[in-house]
């Protein structure tokens, strides 16, 4: 095998990597933002905003994340050209890179498969808790922030790294809107110099360890967070 | 058991695949290319290359097959085996010659800088700017030799950095000038602001992509063009489709 | 919004027509990986639980290798990589070199990263077969086949249903990765049908009608399914 060429690329490595890892974070960061009240809405209702809610994640889990990315990018890239002076607003700078936009694609799907656990999550926290909770004369939000919320990530958390880790798998596919992450970068080195395996065995292997990384560090949490007894 | 259901998966799968026989497979780009190669509506391929091709292999009295590859993964699917001949619109370069081998050329059309016809700018004019190419062809090779302090964005097919050179996120785009009729065509206020030129990275024109060890396909290839050159075939195809000699000098 | 529907028309020079034909492609490749991955799912889950330690290192090397490296990298890994030892194999026989058509191809390479999965979600719903049961199987002189095909299997499809209607939903999404290699489903063509149109918007929400379309009625199926595995049971939430 060939790894001549990879002290050349090693440096657009680094970048794609850098790339990689800002993805996951914005994603994670504001696709459970979202998650969190589309899974909590579904159990308290109202009835129109929990339907919405549905409807939204019932979309997102039933099409593949690749058609939603292009659907985000080209699709409504192809609408500009009707909205006048949209090259000279404020927006212009955010709404041109890519970058965004597969931040918004991906954080769209973290709430979408998220949410549905979340649903799960917050119905799973023993009713007992949250009267007890109101009984002392919390208010509801003091409820949700102090018993509910913890108590619902808390017996998710597991189920929840696991989905970051596919997170991070999903991130490939930005390289289809020319954010040049890690397999982007492989793939760029697949072309110019033709090899066929070296360059993709590289890109795994730095998935491995990526995942690897998270992995442990999810489980170091993981033991630091107290597990909901059995009642 | 289990031995045994493994050699039957493995029976299963040499029954699905077809056996490499004789024919020869023809690589298209999966990503449509007009007016050289396109999908219609009923999923059949047209276009100039089409013709070409069917033209060849009339020539060659072989049986040609045709199999869609990535573009961006069709020269490892030469070398791997996956097709014999690349008719992908590949311009003859000295960068892909050490990898590949190349028949004669069979068309060469120049390449050009299209950008909005608001924007006054040129090939000399592009520092600071944001310019779209299609990766691993001439176009992305000019751009990146030429267009100092310029930022080069690639994309996998011709088609999508035209998107974004509409959609505004890309100010100028390189590419083949043929290719782009169909654009301009489509989109009125976009313009061609110059032809590029340059011998080295362009080379001669464009040809059908072989493995380095098939000097008999290569020989094939060579005599069929030349025939259809002589024989006026090669004239009536270009005439559906241009009204010029797409030949080249 | 007649240019729209005459886009979509069913035949040319509509583009509708191809929609479907990719739409069946990808359901094809779906149903075909699928089941490839449970075929070396329940291979997997029997060699992790029954087998040697060396069958379960390997076993543990696959899963685990699988679950960590992105999709995307597998598909072109193992597209490559696959037709090749195949073909070594076929020279060194004798035989002559075979090309493995677009849609095998994705069966194959789909279904070797289900199997993984699949290993996981079997295992997981043999582990949770009330030992009882195994022990009655075996004290009333059934032997190890029988005790496996008339027990242990029934008894552990209700728990591996959820798992593995998640994973057939996860196949039919998968199959659009396929798209970036070049592979003819839904997503190429719809692709190409947006790049040949310059409709790019309107294409890309048709094919997301048509895979949630196919999500919705797949998750119908599977309820059904469930539901009959699953009576005689006490009810679960």
């Amino acid at each position: 095998m060939d790894w001549s060429w990879l002290p050349e690329y090693l440096p657009r490595f680094a970048e794609g990597l850098w790339l990689t890892l800002q993805l996951l974070f914005w994603s994670i960061l504001i696709g459970m933002s979202l998650a969190i009240p589309i899974g909590l809405v579904q159990v308290t209702g109202p009835r129109p905003l929990a339907w919405l809610a549905r409807a939204f994640t019932t979309v997102i889990r039933g099409t593949p994340l690749l058609i939603q990315l292009w659907l985000i990018y080209y699709g409504v890239g192809s609408l500009f050209p009707s909205i006048p002076g949209i090259r000279e607003s404020f927006l212009w700078p955010v709404l041109r890179d890519a970058f965004p936009y597969a931040v918004l694609a991906f954080s769209l799907s973290v709430a979408g498969y998220e949410g549905e656990i979340m649903r799960g999550a917050f119905r799973g926290v023993p009713k007992g808790e949250l009267e007890a909770a109101r009984a002392i004369g919390m208010s509801p939000f003091q409820v949700l922030r102090r018993v509910w919320l913890p108590r619902a990530l808390q017996n998710t958390f597991p189920t929840l790294t696991g989905e970051f880790i596919l997170t991070l798998k999903a991130t490939p596919l930005a390289a289809t809107i020319t954010v040049f992450e890690v397999y982007g970068i492989g793939s760029i080195v697949r072309q110019e110099t033709y090899k066929i395996y070296e360059p993709l065995l590289f890109v795994a292997a730095i998935y491995l360890c990526l995942t690897g990384i998270l992995v442990l560090g999810f489980r170091y949490l993981e033991n630091r967070i107290p597990k909901q007894s059995r009642s | 058991m289990k031995l045994k259901s493994i050699l039957g998966t493995v029976a299963a799968l040499a029954l699905t695949a077809t056996a490499a026989t004789a024919e020869i497979k023809i690589g298209f780009a999966a990503e449509a290319y007009p007016p050289f190669t396109a999908k219609n509506a009923a999923g059949e391929w047209e276009g100039f290359e089409v013709d070409l091709k069917n033209a060849l292999c009339a020539a060659m009295e072989e049986e040609c097959v045709v199999v869609d590859v990535a573009w961006d993964g069709i020269i490892p699917a030469l070398l791997a085996g996956k097709i014999d001949a690349i008719v992908a619109s590949m311009s003859i370069t000295a960068e892909r010659m050490e990898t590949i081998n190349f028949s004669d050329k069979y068309y060469n059309t120049p390449a050009v800088l299209v950008a909005p016809k608001s924007m006054d700018i040129g090939p000399d004019s592009l520092a600071g700017k944001i310019v779209g190419v299609q990766v691993s062809t001439i176009h992305q090779n000019y751009a990146e030799k030429h267009f100092d302090g310029t930022e080069i964005k690639t994309y996998s097919t011709f088609d999508e950095h035209n998107q974004d050179l509409t959609a505004g996120r890309v100010d100028a785009v390189v590419g083949d000038s043929i290719a782009f009729a169909d654009y301009l065509a489509s989109a009125p206020d976009m313009e061609v602001k110059a032809e590029l030129n340059d011998e080295e990275v362009f080379g001669p024109g464009v040809g059908v992509g072989m493995r380095k060890e098939d000097t008999e396909l290569a020989a094939k290839f060579n005599a069929a063009i030349k025939q259809i050159r002589e024989d006026g075939t090669y004239d009536a195809i270009g005439k559906k489709f241009f009204d010029f000699d797409i030949y080249g000098g | 919004m007649e240019n729209a529907l005459e886009l979509l028309a069913l035949s040319p020079p509509g583009w509708g027509g191809n929609l479907l034909r990719g739409l069946w492609s990808t359901f094809q490749i779906a149903l075909g990986a699928y089941a490839l991955g449970l075929a070396l799912g329940l291979f997997g889950a029997f060699g992790k639980i029954y087998g040697g330690p060396v069958l379960r290192g390997a076993l543990t090397v696959y899963t685990t290798v699988i679950r960590a490296v992105p999709e995307l990298v597998l598909i072109l890994l193992l597209y490559y990589l696959g037709t090749d030892l195949l073909n070594m194999a076929l020279t060194s026989m004798g035989f002559e070199r075979m090309d493995i058509s677009g849609l095998w191809a994705g069966i194959y390479v789909i279904g070797f990263v289900q199997g993984a999965y699949s290993t996981e979600v079997l295992r997981g719903a043999f582990l949770a077969v009330p030992f009882g049961q195994i022990e009655a199987a075996r004290a009333i002189g059934m032997s190890a086949f029988k005790s496996h095909w008339r027990i242990i299997l029934p008894a552990m499809i209700p728990f591996a249903l959820p798992g593995l209607a998640n994973l057939w939903l996860i196949a039919t999404k998968e199959t659009a990765l396929l798209a970036v290699v070049g592979f003819s489903e839904l997503a190429l063509e719809t692709k190409q049908a947006a790049g040949a149109t310059k409709s790019y918007f309107m294409f890309y929400m048709a094919a997301a009608v048509l895979y949630l379309a196919l999500s919705l009625a797949s998750t119908g199926v599977f309820a059904l399914i469930e539901r009959h595995f699953r009576r005689g049971q006490p009810s679960q939430s």
